[in-house]
C-alpha cells in the first residue's frame, strides 16, 4: 500500500518553518564569547529535523544542503571546532536559504540550489581547513586581487533586475528606478518580456518584465544599490561591473565568509561595504528576499493551545447540559416550570456568548509573531547603515486576529525601516546630540478597549517639521499661507503623492510611501498616527480592531431594507432643513455644515431600492468618511447599534459594488453592510470633485 | 406529463427505483423539478437541501435572476431564480415554491459555491444511465444550453437534464423581465 506523502507537505513545510525561526533567534541571541550548549543544541534539532523531514518527503537539496549545516553544527557541539562570529552570519544565511528553498518548494516549483551550493562550498572549506581557513585573508589571493583591480577601475555596471510579480502595487515603478539611473550616466536598457502571459490572462497590475540594464558611469556601487533600496526584498537584482563577466565563485563565496560584516546584509546597500569590500563588487548578488514570509500566501491552518482546546470543549458539554435540560422541561411543560424556563434560557445564552468568546480566541494569536522577524531586520539593516541600535520589544504576548496579523506584517516592517533608516542618527551625530550612542527602537503593543494598539517608537531626530511643510507646499497639498499645527505638519507624510522619489532623502520612505502603509493598515479599519518631537524622536501608533470578523455596526433603514454602517465611519447624523442644501453644477447635491461641503449620497438612488423619504430634507442624512472623503449619505431612519458578525458575500456569491459583506440580525434575516469607499465609487464622487467642491467653498468664503 | 404537479416527493417510489436500477448498468440518480410545467432533473450529489419559499434580502444592482440572498445557518448564499434563467414567464412566489439548495462548480477554479435555486415545485427522482441521457441539439445556440446536459428518457417521461454552474449568478440577458413583485 503506497502513502500519498504529499499529504504531509504542509505540514513539513509550517515545521520547518518553525525551526527556521527557533534557528534564527537562537542564533541571533547568541552571545559569542560564550556559547551556551543548550543554544547549539536548540539549533542543531532544529536543523537535523528539517534534515529529516526533507529527506523522508524526497526534497533532497535541502537535505544535503541541511546536512552540511548539521555537520558543523555537530562539530561545534562537540567542541572541536570553535564558533566564531562570522559563523553565526553564515549559519544565517544558510537559514534564509533553507527558508528560499522551502519557499520555492511550496510554491510548486523546484529549488534554486545556486546559493545553496556556493554556501556549500563556504561549509565545506570551513570544515576542511577549519581554522586555518578562516584566518587566510582571501584578498591577499591573487585573482581574487587582481579582479579586485578590474572592478575598481569599472566603467560601468550591468543590472539584471527582476522584479517580482506584484512591484507595481506596492506603489514601485521601474520606469521611475530608471529615470534615476539614468541620470547617473548613459543607460541601455534591454527588456525580456518572455514571461508575458496571453493578453487574456494578463494582469494589468502585475510585472512580468524583467530587465537587463547596462550602465555606463563612474559611480560607485553603492549609489546604485541605494536606486533599488526599496525594492531589493522583492526583486531578483545582480549588479556587476561590465569588464569581468567571467569570475570564480568559490572565491567569491570565500571572501562572503571571511567578511562577516558583509554576510547576511550584503542585499542592503551598506555604506561600510563600501570601503572594506565595495570595490570588490563583483559579488554576484543573487538577491533573495530576507523577510519572505511576505510572498507566502496566509496559511490556511492555525495552531491552537490545547487549553484553548480544553475550554472550547468544556463550553460545548456545559451547553449540552443545558440543551438537555431545556429539553426535559419541554417535554412535560406546564405555566409553573416558566421560572425554570427562563433561568434556563439565560444559562443558554451566557454558554452561548462564552462559546462564542472562546472561538473567538482561537483566532487569536499573540503578536509575536507578527515581532519575531524585527530582530533580524534591525540586525541587518543597523549593520548595512552603520548605526548602532537597540531593539526592544514590549507586550509581545497581545493577542490579536490572525487575518488582522497577517496583514499588519507589510506595514510595520515600512515603519521600522523608516524610523531606522530616517528616525535614528548615526552615531557620531547622536553622540553630538547628547544622546547614548545606540539608538532605540521601541515596538509596543497593548490593549486598549476594543483596539489593539502598536507603537513604534525611535529615539531618533524626530520629523524634520520645515522640510515636510516645504515639500507639501511644492506639491500643492498646502497653500503657503496656510497656518498649520504641528500635528498636522505630521499628518503630511501620509499623503499620498507626497513621498516622491524627490522627497527622499531624510523625511520618509523612497517609492514606497506612508500613504500605502496608511491605506494598509486603513483596509484593517484601523488608524495610524505620528507624534514627533525635534530632536527627541517619534512614536507611530497604529490602532487597529481586535479582530475583521466582528464590526460595531449602525443599523439604518431606507424604505424596507435594513443596512448596517461601521460604527467607525460615521461622524455624525443630523436632519438638515432647506437652507443647508445647495446644488452645485454637476447635478450633485452638497451639505453645507460648520463650513464644510459635503457631498449627498441618497443610498435609494444608487441602490435602486424605493424608499421613504426621497428628498433630502425628510430623511435623515448620516455623513460618514471613507478613503479621506466625507460624504451625507440620505436614509430613512436609524436603527439600532450593535456589534455583527461579518459573513462574506463573495464565497457563494461575487462582490457587491457598495457592499462589503453580510450579516444576520437577531431574527435570522439577512442585512448587507455597506461600504463606504464603495458607496462613494457608486456614486461618483471622486477625489477631484470632492476637491472643486472644497475650492467652490473657498471662493464662497472669499 | 403536465397534469402530475405534484411538489411532494414520492420517496418511496425513489428508493424503488434505486433497488430496481442496481441489477442494471451503473446509473445516476437526479432530482427532479417542474418549471413552467417542464421536468428539469439535477444530478442529486449536488442538491444539499430542498426549503420551502421565503421572503430573502435583495442585493441592489444585481443582475435581474438573482433574488436576494438568504441565511442558511450562518452562510450567506444568493438565491436564484431558475425560472428567470430559463425565459419562464410566470414567475409566481407562493407557499408551494420551492428552493432547492444546491452546491455548484465555479468555471476553471476548484471550489464550489452554494446557491439556492428557485423551482415551481419539486418532482421525483429518477436513476438514468449514461445511455439514457442524450444531447439535445436544438438548445445549443441559447445560453441556458450551457446548464443543458441532455435530455433523459425514461419509458413515460422526458426529463431536461441540467449540469448548474456558478455562471449563473452572472448577468445574462433575455427577452423576458421578471414581472413578479417579491413580497
Amino acid at each position: 500500500m503506497s502513502v500519498d506523502l504529499s499529504q504531509f507537505h504542509q505540514v513539513f513545510f509550517e515545521e520547518s518553518y518553525e525551526g527556521l525561526d527557533v534557528m534564527e533567534s537562537a542564533l541571533l541571541n547568541m552571545n559569542i564569547e560564550e556559547i551556551d550548549s543548550e543554544t547549539i543544541n536548540e539549533i542543531f534539532r532544529a536543523a537535523h529535523s528539517i534534515k529529516g523531514g526533507s529527506g523522508t518527503f524526497g526534497f533532497n537539496d535541502i537535505a544535503e544542503f541541511t546536512h552540511v549545516v548539521e555537520t558543523l553544527l555537530d562539530l561545534i557541539r562537540s567542541d572541536q571546532f570553535e564558533m566564531q562570529a562570522e559563523h553565526v552570519d553564515l549559519f544565517l544565511k544558510s537559514v534564509d536559504c533553507i527558508r528560499t528553498m522551502i519557499n520555492e518548494l511550496e510554491a510548486g516549483g523546484e529549488c534554486d540550489t545556486k546559493v545553496a551550493r556556493e554556501l556549500k562550498t563556504i561549509f565545506n572549506a570551513v570544515l576542511d581547513g577549519e581554522q586555518e581557513t578562516t584566518q587566510q585573508n582571501p584578498v591577499d589571493e591573487s585573482p581574487d586581487n587582481s579582479s579586485l583591480k578590474k572592478a575598481g577601475e569599472t566603467q560601468g555596471w550591468s543590472i539584471y533586475f527582476k522584479p517580482s510579480i506584484d512591484i507595481l502595487r506596492t506603489g514601485n515603478d521601474p520606469v521611475r528606478m530608471f529615470r534615476e539611473l539614468s541620470e547617473m550616466g548613459s543607460l541601455e536598457v534591454s527588456i525580456d518580456y518572455s514571461d508575458l502571459p496571453v493578453l487574456s490572462n494578463l494582469d494589468s497590475e502585475a510585472c512580468f518584465l524583467s530587465w537587463n540594464l547596462t550602465l555606463y558611469t563612474d559611480a560607485q556601487k553603492e549609489q546604485i544599490d541605494e536606486v533599488f533600496e526599496w525594492v531589493v526584498d522583492d526583486a531578483d537584482i545582480v549588479i556587476s561591473p561590465i569588464e569581468s563577466q567571467e569570475e570564480n565563485k568559490p572565491v567569491a563565496a570565500l571572501e562572503q565568509e571571511s567578511k562577516p560584516d558583509i554576510v547576511a546584509v550584503e542585499e542592503e546597500p551598506t555604506p561600510d561595504a563600501g570601503t572594506e569590500s565595495g570595490e570588490q563588487s563583483k559579488e554576484k548578488v543573487a538577491v533573495k528576499p530576507l523577510a519572505k514570509k511576505d510572498s507566502k500566501p496566509e496559511s490556511a491552518s492555525i495552531r491552537v493551545s490545547t487549553d484553548k482546546i480544553d475550554s472550547l470543549i468544556n463550553m460545548v458539554g456545559e451547553l449540552v447540559i443545558t440543551q438537555s435540560m431545556l429539553n426535559e422541561l419541554g417535554k412535560d411543560f406546564s405555566v409553573t416550570s416558566i421560572p425554570k424556563l427562563l433561568e434556563g434560557l439565560e444559562q443558554l445564552s451566557l454558554h452561548t456568548r462564552e462559546l462564542q468568546e472562546s472561538v473567538m480566541r482561537i483566532r487569536m494569536l499573540p503578536i509575536s509573531f507578527a515581532f519575531s522577524r524585527f530582530p533580524r531586520l534591525v540586525h541587518d539593516m543597523s549593520k548595512a547603515l552603520n548605526k548602532k541600535v537597540e531593539l526592544v520589544l514590549l507586550g509581545e504576548q497581545t493577542e490579536l486576529d490572525k487575518t488582522v496579523m497577517e496583514r499588519i506584517g507589510d506595514p510595520l516592517v515600512h515603519l521600522v525601516r523608516n524610523s531606522l533608516d530616517h528616525g535614528l542618527e548615526l552615531p557620531e551625530k547622536r553622540l553630538a546630540a547628547g544622546k547614548d550612542e545606540a539608538g532605540k527602537i521601541t515596538l509596543n503593543a497593548f490593549h486598549q478597549g476594543g483596539n489593539i494598539v502598536i507603537q513604534i517608537i525611535d529615539d531618533g531626530a524626530g520629523l524634520n517639521e520645515e522640510r515636510i511643510l516645504g515639500k507639501a507646499i511644492e506639491n500643492g497639498l498646502v497653500s503657503e499661507n496656510d497656518i498649520l499645527e504641528p500635528s498636522q505638519i505630521h499628518d503630511l507624510i501620509f499623503q499620498p503623492g507626497f513621498s516622491t522619489a524627490e522627497a527622499v532623502t531624510d523625511i520618509s520612505g523612497r517609492g514606497v510611501g506612508m500613504d500605502v502603509v496608511r491605506r494598509n493598515i486603513q483596509e484593517l479599519n484601523g488608524t495610524v498616527e505620528v507624534e514627533s518631537k525635534p530632536g527627541e524622536g517619534s512614536v507611530f501608533t497604529i490602532r487597529l480592531p481586535l479582530t475583521l470578523a466582528i464590526l460595531d455596526g449602525q443599523l439604518i433603514r431606507a424604505g424596507k431594507h435594513v443596512y448596517i454602517f461601521p460604527l467607525v465611519s460615521i461622524v455624525e447624523s443630523i436632519e438638515s432643513h432647506d437652507q443647508m442644501i445647495h446644488r452645485v453644477s454637476g447635478g450633485c447635491d452638497v451639505l453645507r455644515i460648520r463650513n464644510e461641503y459635503i457631498p449627498i449620497i441618497r443610498l435609494w438612488d444608487i441602490f435602486n431600492i424605493k424608499a421613504e423619504h426621497e428628498e433630502v430634507t425628510d430623511g435623515i442624512l448620516v455623513i460618514v468618511e471613507g478613503d479621506n472623503i466625507k460624504v451625507a449619505v440620505l436614509v430613512d431612519d436609524l436603527l439600532a447599534q450593535q456589534q455583527v458578525v461579518i459573513k462574506s458575500l463573495q464565497d457563494n456569491y461575487k462582490t457587491v459594488p457598495g457592499v462589503s459583506g453580510a450579516t444576520i440580525l437577531g431574527d435570522g434575516t439577512v442585512s448587507l453592510i455597506l461600504d463606504i469607499t464603495g458607496l462613494i465609487k457608486l456614486a461618483g464622487v471622486g477625489k477631484e470633485f470632492y476637491r472643486k467642491i472644497s475650492e467652490s467653498d473657498d471662493i464662497e468664503a472669499a | 406529463m403536465k397534469d402530475k404537479k405534484n411538489n411532494q416527493v414520492d420517496y418511496e417510489s425513489a428508493i424503488d427505483k434505486v433497488n430496481d436500477s442496481k441489477k442494471h448498468e451503473p446509473t445516476d440518480q437526479f432530482l427532479t423539478f417542474y418549471m413552467g410545467g417542464e421536468e428539469f432533473g439535477i444530478n442529486i450529489l449536488s442538491v444539499q437541501e430542498i426549503r420551502g419559499w421565503e421572503p430573502i434580502t435583495e442585493i441592489p444592482n444585481s443582475p435581474k435572476q438573482v433574488l436576494g440572498i438568504m441565511n442558511l445557518r450562518g452562510t450567506v448564499s444568493p438565491i436564484i431564480d431558475l425560472r428567470y434563467c430559463f425565459g419562464i414567464k410566470d414567475l409566481t412566489y407562493t407557499d408551494e415554491t420551492v428552493v432547492i439548495i444546491v452546491s455548484v462548480s465555479v468555471r476553471n477554479e476548484k471550489k464550489h459555491k452554494v446557491i439556492g435555486i428557485v423551482v415551481d415545485a419539486v418532482s421525483d427522482v429518477y436513476n438514468f444511465s449514461q445511455s439514457q441521457i442524450q444531447a439535445s441539439p436544438e438548445l445549443a445556440q441559447t445560453h441556458q444550453a450551457q446548464y443543458v446536459r441532455g435530455l433523459g428518457s425514461t419509458d413515460k417521461k422526458m426529463v431536461i437534464i441540467l449540469d448548474l454552474t456558478a455562471q449563473l449568478i452572472a448577468d445574462i440577458e433575455t427577452s423576458s423581465s421578471r414581472h413578479a413583485v417579491l413580497s
